[in-house]
This record gives structure tokens, C-alpha cells and sequence, in this order.
């Protein structure tokens, strides 16, 4: 049913989303790692206030098992305000999860307890394939119009993988989102220029090039994700790819300026096969209307001996960063970037994008170093899908990439956790030695979701 | 004007309650304004929010010229009611839909315009004043009996427009401009109550009352 007022939690412009209350809950993706058991959603105390404050004050179970519950949305965030579809009076309600590997979507209630959320929809792969030819589900957005969806690939495992679209009131599949993909296969993130009409996609693998686990001859011939491609939303058209060149090796996470006037934003490419870099790009609109990319951030590997390294690394005597996510803040001021392998989580502003300046670093696990947090021992994994408070002030980050993947670089197997850094206004941050959640033995955590919404689940329409 | 004044004024109330609704188009205006940093940008958008808004409350009037001659006033009366509460029902669950962005020119706001107008029936929800303007002429002896409407019919019908459109955009441009140059969107977290469910109760409600009026 509608409602008489707009949802509150919905903010016209991301400087209007800086100031909204602090987060009191967080709900986060847990996977069972042997398949045996369901995955759940976790619901996280972060309220600091509160005497469970870190820890998981809920949970609900998924009612199958080998989902590999991975990224998730909201049904609905703040660009309902915008002009051309207008509907603010829909809610922040549900949490629609895909498992990465099965393919199902759940959609969860948060509303009755927002401690207990409730499972009200299964929409079950045979759904996905049939209406938009899609399988293996990754990251969703709430859109102007419905919720969109990045599916890896075909239910054969093979290309092409791309967008789907979801209705926001009953949650059907409505179609596969590209009229005309242009020579676009590979799919993994999107985001949009709303002010523009422009999206944005990157790409990592079809499903069957990485659900055994990376493919090191797949690697070095360049075969992962090398390029940016950039559509025409409104006429859902590819009009232009950018190729970073076949060594940058899978170009995931893109993070969009957040002012929807502004045409720039940070991609992360997890790994360059000709120095074992990891890199942020900027892409920007030139004055003739195409778009250009120009690495912005370099981060060096870090020399190792090869007996600490894993069987993937030892011939290279040295850990990769392996960037596997970034994120913005919403003044479009400080970037974060994650470097899963060698366990640090950076701090760069970017008030000039062309220029960012290294501000801050917090250092936990990592391959080699297993940095302990101030309430344990050395631990394992390291910083990766990192989401930030809307003010800015608050991040919080888990250790888990994904399941076969994991086991390559962390073969002894990852333990668990999810932490939170409390971040200077002027720059620099620091891990709260408070906060330190474990899952339980078997489970591993993957992205997190704040209540109310954070600096990736909304886009919008005005400045 | 033969009509009597409270037709008129009412083709202006319903100006009013159209412009003042954010899904009719001021809101656009705004954004627009506010993408381009010029309060230029928001009074060039409502020359097309306008125009989409008066051609498809025309062709719902100039329909209505067309029938009236030929159909019996009862019935028209009643298809109309029936057409009210239909539109009204349907508002309650219609989907959301992005027929443009926020790139979009002249053409594409006019379509959008009329698009919107036409899906909220804001030329239907003129009919029951429309019906009485007609409904008039019927009682005087006017009723055509199988004819065509005549040229006094058609620039009646297409007077009502533009007096409903010149009210509407007089609403939608003032709220536009404050919201641009004063207000600011932010008020809209709070302000923005929900127009879309007063409209389908009032689509509804014009449908029961034209009946009403006639029993």
C-alpha cells in the first residue's frame, strides 16, 4: 500500500543523504562455505550505544542451501524522487538477495522487525532464464523505475551476461534490460550518470571462467574483463567500449560521481598481469561526448617469500593487492580502496579525481602480514567489500571474496570477520577496537547493507 | 461565455490541482533547472509540459465535442462515470514507468507531458464539467440529433483547454520557480504528500458525483 508521505529514509541529493541519522543496524550476506547448511542474512548491532553493539542480533535463513549469498539492494531508495518516473511513496522495505551461484532472489521484509527480516519471495532461477536469459545474479540497484540487476552470464554458463530489470512492487523479472549490447559479452558491475542518462558497466568473467576459480592460463592470456562499456539508458543502447588494455585483469567495482550533474567515476581493476599492480581508473566525459579512462591509482605489489604465499602465487615471489572493491563518499571527496590480498584498506581524496592524494590506511590480514585487529589474534583474508556510513564517518568492511576464490589465496581457508573504521572528517581513519564480529565456524560474511541506506545502495537525480 | 461562471471556474480548480501535482511535470522543470544551474532551463521546460498537458486534455474534449451530437446525453453521462472510476482504480496500482530522462528536448518533454497527463486522466477528470457545459447547450434545445458538433462546440471545447491549461501552468511554473530559487527539493522529503492517491480518489470521485447529479 502506499504511503501518505514520502519513504524518510529517501534524500533528494546525495549532500541532503550526508546528513541523515547514524545507522543503527546493519545486515550483511552470509555464506555456509560447504554448501551444506542454508545461507543466511545477518543483522549486525551498530549502534554503539547498544550492549550488543558488533555483534549479530539476528538472523534469517534462505530455505535452500548452495546459494553463495553475494551483493544485495533494497527494493526502493531515493531515486524515486526522480522527475521522469516520479513514485516517492513506495518504501525501503525489502532486501532483494540473489545467491550467486544458484541464482535464486529473495526478497526479504525488513519492515515488522527490522531485526528479523522475513522471507515474502523466492523467484526461482528457471524465472530469471526464462524472462531474461540471464543466470548467476550479482549486483542490484534500486533504479528510477525498478530494480536493475547484473547477471554474470547465460543459465550455460557461458556469455553474454548483462542487465535485467525487476518490478519494485511485486518483484517479477521483467525482461532482459539491453535492446542492442553492441559487441558487449562480459558483465560484473553498472552504474549510472542519472543527469546524463548514461550507464556505465564493467566486466570480470562469464560464469564458467570463474566458478572453478581463476584460471591462470585464462588470467595471463588476458581472457578476464579488460574493458568499460558505456550505454545510452534511456534507449538501453551500447554506444561506446573501453578497452584498459588485455593486462588489466578484471575491471569490477565502478563507483559514479555521486552528484548527478558531474560525468566522472573510479573503477578498480583487481590485478595488472604485467607487474602485479592493482589500479583505480577514472573514466570522464571529454568535450566531444565520448568518454576516456586514465589510471588514476597505482598500488604495488608487496615482495614475499614464495613458502608464504599460496601454490596461485609462489612463481611470483611477491603479493598483489587484488582490488577488489572501492567506494565513494557522497560529497564525492574521499575514495576506498580495497586490497584484499595484502590487507589494506586505503583512504584517498579525490576532491581533484585526475589527482587523488593517499590519506589514510588501516592494515588488517593479508596473505603474508595476518595483521591481528586490536580484539583478536592474526587473522586472515583481508579488507573487501567495504561500505560506508551516508555522513561519511563510519566504514564498515568484511574479509570474503568468493567462495572458489577465496581458497586460492587464502588455501588454509578464511576465518570470518567483519570490522568497522572510524574515519576523520579532514582525512585519515582508524580501525574502532571495539567492533569486531566473527561468523561462525563454516560461514564467511560478503557485503553489508546499512539501514536506511549508505554511499552505494542510492543514486540521484538532483545536486 | 454563455457558460455560467462555476464551469469556468472549475476548468481553473482543476488547473490548479493538475499544476500543483509534481507527476504533471513542475518537479521536471526543477531538476532541469537545477541540472543546468539556470533558472532559464525551468520556465523553457514549461513551454512543453504545457503543450504535452493541453493536446491530451484536447483529445479528450475535442472527443467529447465530436460525441455529444451523436450519442445520447445518458449515456455519454454514464460511459463517462464508468471511464472516472475505471481510471481511478487503475491509478491506485499503475506502475512506474521511464519513457525519458533527464536528457531530453523539447519533443521528449512534450511527449512525457502528454504521456503522463494521459495515463493520470487529467482530461478525463474534466468531463463531468465538460458534460454539464454541453449537457447546457443539450437543455437549451442544442442537442445536434446526429450532426457534427458545430464551430461554436469546438471553440468552446478547445477555450476549456486553454483556460485549464493556462491555470495549470500558471501553478506548476509558480511552484517550480519558488521550489528553484527558494524552497529548494529538500522540502519534497517532507512536502511531497501523495497526490497520486488523491487523484485516483478524485477520478473516482468525479465518477460517482456526475452520476449523482444526474439521479
Amino acid at each position: 500500500m502506499p504511503s501518505w508521505k514520502p519513504d524518510p529514509t529517501f534524500y533528494t541529493s546525495p549532500r541532503m543523504a550526508m546528513q541523515a541519522p547514524p545507522e543503527k543496524l546493519g545486515y550483511v550476506a552470509i555464506f555456509n562455505v560447504a554448501g551444506k547448511k542454508p545461507d543466511a542474512m545477518g543483522v549486525v548491532d551498530l549502534d554503539p550505544k547498544s550492549s550488543t553493539y558488533g555483534t549479530l542480533v539476528g538472523r534469517t535463513e534462505m530455505p535452500n542451501t548452495g546459494d553463495e549469498l553475494h551483493h544485495f539492494s533494497w527494493n526502493a531508495c531515493s531515486s524515486a524522487l526522480c522527475p521522469y518516473a516520479p513514485h516517492p511513496h513506495v518504501e525501503r522495505r525489502y532486501l532483494v538477495v540473489p545467491g550467486i551461484r544458484s541464482s535464486r532472489i529473495h526478497i526479504l521484509d525488513v519492515k515488522a522487525d527490522p531485526h528479523q527480516p522475513k522471507l515474502v519471495k523466492v523467484i526461482e532461477p528457471g524465472d530469471l532464464a526464462k524472462r531474461a536469459g540471464y543466470s548467476r545474479p550479482h549486483t542490484l540497484h534500486c533504479g528510477p523505475e525498478g530494480i536493475y540487476g547484473s547477471a554474470l552470464g547465460a543459465p550455460s554458463g557461458e556469455g553474454p551476461g548483462g542487465i535485467f530489470l525487476m518490478d519494485h512492487n511485486d518483484f517479477g523479472v521483467l525482461g532482459q534490460w539491453e535492446m542492442d549490447r553492441g559487441p558487449q559479452r562480459l558483465a560484473y558491475d553498472f552504474a549510472w550518470h542519472l543527469g546524463h542518462d548514461t550507464q556505465i558497466t564493467s566486466e570480470w568473467g562469464t560464469p564458467n571462467m570463474i566458478e572453478d576459480g581463476v584460471v591462470p592460463e585464462l588470467l595471463l592470456g588476458g581472457k578476464y574483463g579488460h574493458a568499460l562499456h558505456v550505454w545510452d539508458l534511456r534507449r538501453r543502447k551500447h554506444v561506446q567500449s573501453i578497452d584498459l588494455g588485455a593486462e588489466h585483469q578484471m575491471v569490477l567495482e565502478l563507483r559514479q560521481a555521486r552528484d548527478p550533474t558531474k560525468t566522472y567515476g573510479f573503477v578498480g581493476v583487481v590485478v595488472s598481469t604485467k607487474d602485479l599492480t592493482g589500479s583505480v581508473w577514472l573514466w570522464h566525459k571529454e568535450k566531444n561526448g565520448s568518454y576516456a579512462v586514465r589510471k588514476v591509482i597505482e598500488i604495488p605489489p608487496e615482495p614475499a617469500e614464495p613458502d608464504q604465499l599460496p601454490p596461485l602465487l609462489k612463481g611470483f615471489k611477491a603479493v598483489p593487492p587484488i582490488i577488489t572493491d572501492i567506494n565513494l563518499s557522497l560529497d564525492d571527496r574521499f575514495l576506498y580502496v580495497s586490497c584484499w590480498a595484502t590487507g589494506e584498506l586505503r583512504q584517498y581524496d579525490v576532491s581533484d579525481p585526475l589527482k587523488p592524494k593517499h590519506v589514510g590506511s588501516v592494515h588488517i590480514g593479508g596473505i603474508v602480514r595476518r595483521t591481528p585487529h586490536p580484539k583478536s589474534g592474526k587473522v586472515n583474508g583481508g579488507p573487501q567489500m567495504v561500505e560506508l556510513s551516508r555522513d561519511g564517518r563510519r566504514i564498515y568492511f568484511t574479509n570474503s571474496l568468493y567462495k572458489a576464490w577465496d581458497e586460492q589465496f587464502y588455501p588454509e581457508g578464511i576465518k570470518g570477520w567483519m570490522v568497522k573504521v572510524d574515519v576523520d572528517p579532514k582525512g585519515g581513519m582508524k580501525l574502532d577496537p571495539n567492533f569486531f564480529l566473527e561468523t561462525v565456524a563454516g560461514e564467511r560474511p560478503h557485503q553489508i547493507r546499512l539501514q536506511g541506506g549508505d554511499s552505494s545502495s542510492d543514486t540521484y537525480c538532483y545536486p | 461565455m454563455s457558460e455560467p461562471v462555476w464551469t469556468w471556474a472549475a476548468l481553473v480548480g482543476l488547473g490548479a490541482f493538475h499544476g500543483i501535482n509534481p507527476a504533471m511535470g513542475w518537479l521536471f522543470a526543477v531538476a532541469l533547472g537545477l541540472q543546468e544551474k539556470r533558472a532559464g532551463a525551468v520556465f523553457a521546460a514549461l513551454v512543453p509540459l504545457g503543450l504535452g498537458h493541453a493536446l491530451s486534455v484536447a483529445f479528450v474534449v475535442v472527443a467529447l465535442a465530436l460525441l455529444v451530437p451523436v450519442v445520447r446525453p445518458d449515456i455519454l453521462n454514464i460511459a463517462a462515470a464508468l471511464l472516472l472510476v475505471g481510471l481511478g482504480i487503475w491509478r491506485l496500482t499503475a506502475r512506474h514507468r521511464a519513457r525519458v530522462g533527464m536528457r531530453v528536448g523539447f519533443g521528449g518533454l512534450t511527449w512525457w507531458s502528454f504521456l503522463m497527463a494521459t495515463g493520470h486522466g487529467a482530461g478525463a477528470m474534466l468531463l463531468p464539467v465538460l458534460l454539464r457545459m454541453k449537457m447546457g447547450e443539450a437543455g437549451h434545445g442544442a442537442y445536434h440529433g446526429g450532426h457534427f458538433a458545430n464551430a461554436d462546440d469546438l471553440e468552446m471545447a478547445l477555450l476549456a483547454v486553454g483556460v485549464h491549461t493556462a491555470a495549470m501552468l500558471a501553478v506548476a511554473g509558480g511552484v517550480a520557480f519558488a521550489v528553484f530559487r527558494w524552497v529548494g527539493v529538500a522540502f519534497l522529503r517532507r512536502g511531497w504528500i501523495n497526490l497520486d492517491l488523491v487523484w485516483a480518489c478524485a477520478l473516482i470521485l468525479a465518477g460517482l458525483g456526475s452520476v449523482a447529479a444526474r439521479l
